[in-house]
């Protein structure tokens, strides 16, 4: 058996983990590493039985993990103490946000950056306050900063000078070229409060969110972690909340991501055995494409398959942007990279 | 991969796979005194890579990945793929390791107590520890030292040694030539050649020694002896560690209780024999 199909085995629990061969931890950890989910595969086995290097090899990622969540939280913190002042409420976004309620896929879960939602109305206030908090602009490419303005669904990335994380600040959560279009206010106005006082999406807006990150946004590279979150969370919301799926469904219908939901819980049952109710449970031909794509991975971590990667990779930029625009912005960042390799500057 | 090794330094089992025998093979020989344990899982994974099928045998170029990769990093020529293995490790431990505070330092220990040298790569501190380690000093290794967080103690990573250009020939002289590994030379850091540690190190490699004395050197220029603020020393191994961020509140531990405990020192030295007189001199004087 494939390592990429033991981890998600140990993952679920499908795998007495003190039945695999010594060797088999090389691959299971290598592929859990190259999918960034080794801490979470940590958090799954912490009771298990475990040879001993390996149990201290996951204790040591859950202590990390545990620092990394912290650190993530004391950011969010952070912006709050610069938006605040100007106003401007905002809600957190993914990782951050899955930490801050505690959630079941936030067990060892990475965090990279800050990823922040606020009313397209505040999107220049925001930017100013945080500018004036300590953080800067990364990217000083006029292209590429033009770009990010006139078409994304968020600002360029700033980071914090003193403290080294980067701040996504977003205004809505698919780029606004993107076929679809989510209704951002409604996100923001149907926020719910954390412990801690953090606004955060609703669980269905949450959920929808997950799923348009991952099927509509992204070229499913790190889809495992991504189809973990979606999975974990519609499981535990659905057990709080017996309604959850209908509410999900329409939910989704009001953004326009119908077809990522349903295609995210299709997945999370094909992958990591999630129980889907009446209405849901339906088999579509094409996911096929898609769980090859989430299991390409050999047992040493690399990426297999190089063309359906690639298709994967195509398909995520059709969805962002019309054709003609596509076209263009390839064209600008395909001689800007010949003309930056003429001059021998380090490309970006 | 076609073609895999595991080592196990210090701490930290590795797997290194590879497109092709050489670098497998010269790391074999190189590692060939170092224990094993065929059962253990790796912890980190190293791979040396052709970037495309045909650059195998086509001006074969060893690309450098792993669990952890840096996008920008220039492939070696096969003939350094000795190299190539070396770096890849190294950053698997550098990105990777979490158990132990990474300093990028060399160490050697006397009696249960550890030297540890800090510098930015030309400062010596490789060579002093090579040389140190042909006395009557244990070797903890030339490239990481690593702090447990939780009593304080100083762990060896005793990789092979990196001797860089003139510090080549100056241990060469000293050392059984069995013990070195092939002249890699030209390569993007200049002339290298590795030295395996003496076998009671190696044998050695797991027994915690608690930190005596800390040395920042600096090569070239008069002699100087400058004692140096727990804040100076506390800034420089900062600056030094790979995680030492990642750690948090474990990390600041660490730190404050290795430079609060730890005379330090800043020294210059003209020649690696001065260094060596040097260095003798301040472990006599340092209370025990």
């Amino acid at each position: 058996m494939s390592a990429v199909r033991t981890f998600v085995d140990l993952l679920v629990g499908r795998r007495d983990p003190a039945a695999l061969a010594p060797r088999d931890w090389d691959g299971v950890i290598g592929v859990a590493r190259s999918e960034a989910m080794l801490a979470t595969l940590a958090h799954q086995l912490a009771e298990a039985d475990l040879p001993p290097t390996a149990a201290a090899l996951f204790a040591d990622q859950r202590a990390a993990a545990a620092v990394a969540q912290r650190q993530a939280l004391w950011e969010a913190e952070m912006a709050r103490r610069a938006l605040a002042p100007a106003g401007i409420e905002f809600v957190l976004l993914k990782g951050v946000a899955y930490a801050a309620m505690g959630m079941a896929c936030s067990e060892g879960r990475q965090i990279g950056d800050l990823d922040i939602l606020v009313l397209a109305t505040d999107i220049r206030r925001a930017e100013n306050a945080l500018l004036n908090a300590g953080w800067e602009w990364v990217k000083s490419d006029p292209y590429d900063d033009l770009y990010y303005r006139e078409h994304m669904h968020e600002l360029p990335p700033l980071i914090h000078s003193g403290r080294d994380r980067m701040i996504d600040v977003h205004h809505t959560i698919l780029p606004r070229t993107h076929r679809i279009t989510p209704d951002a206010l409604a996100l923001v106005s149907d926020a719910v409060t954390s412990r801690d006082g953090h606004a955060v999406l609703n669980p269905a807006d949450m959920a929808c969110h997950c799923a348009a990150h991952m099927l509509a946004d992204g070229d499913l590279r790190g889809g495992l972690r991504n189809l973990w979150d979606f999975h974990t969370m519609t499981r535990d919301f659905a057990a709080a909340d017996p309604g959850f799926w209908g509410r999900l469904d329409a939910r989704a219908a009001l953004h326009g991501l119908r077809e990522a939901a349903h295609r995210a819980a299709r997945l999370s049952r094909d992958v990591y055995g999630a129980v889907l109710p009446e209405g849901w449970d339906w088999q579509d031909p094409s996911d096929i494409w898609f769980v090859r794509r989430l299991f390409a991975r050999d047992d040493w971590g690399r990426v297999t398959r190089p063309v359906l990667e690639q298709a994967f990779y195509i398909r995520s930029h059709w969805l962002r942007m019309p054709p003609a625009m596509l076209a263009r912005h390839l064209w600008t960042k395909w001689r800007k990279r010949q003309s930056e390799a003429s001059s021998g500057t380090s490309s970006s | 991969m076609r073609h895999s090794a595991r080592i196990a330094v210090g701490p930290v089992q590795f797997r290194i796979g590879s497109d092709w025998r050489e670098p497998v093979a010269a790391l074999e020989r190189l590692y060939a005194g170092y224990p094993g344990d065929d059962a253990r899982p790796a912890d980190a994974t190293v791979r040396l890579f052709a970037a495309r099928p045909w650059r195998r045998w086509l001006r074969p170029s060893v690309h450098i990945g792993g669990d952890f990769i840096v996008p920008d990093a220039l492939p070696l020529p096969l003939s350094m793929g000795l190299l190539a293995a070396e770096m890849g490790m190294n950053l698997q431990v550098a990105l990777g390791w979490r158990r132990h505070m990474l300093l990028h330092a060399s160490a050697v220990a006397r009696d249960g107590r550890a030297l540890i040298m800090s510098g930015e790569s030309g400062s010596g501190k490789s060579t002093l520890a090579a040389l140190l380690g042909e006395s009557d000093w244990r070797l903890m290794g030339d490239e990481f030292t690593l702090i447990d967080p939780a009593g304080g103690d100083a762990l060896a990573f005793p990789r092979a040694v990196s001797l860089k250009n003139e510090a080549i020939a100056v241990v060469a002289a000293r050392v059984d030539a069995a013990r070195l590994g092939p002249l890699l030379a030209g390569t993007p850091k200049g002339d290298i050649r590795h030295l395996v540690p003496r076998a009671d190190a190696i044998a050695a490699m797991h027994e915690p020694v608690r930190p005596a004395l800390l040395l920042f050197p600096r090569f070239g220029g008069a002699v100087s002896v400058e004692r140096m603020g727990e804040g100076e020393a506390f800034v420089r191994l900062t600056e030094a560690s790979t995680n030492y961020v990642a750690l948090g509140e474990a990390g600041f531990g660490a730190l404050t209780r290795l430079v609060r405990g730890t005379p330090a020192f800043g020294i210059s030295y003209p020649d690696s024999a001065t260094g060596i007189a040097l260095v003798e001199q301040l472990w006599a004087e340092t209370p025990r």
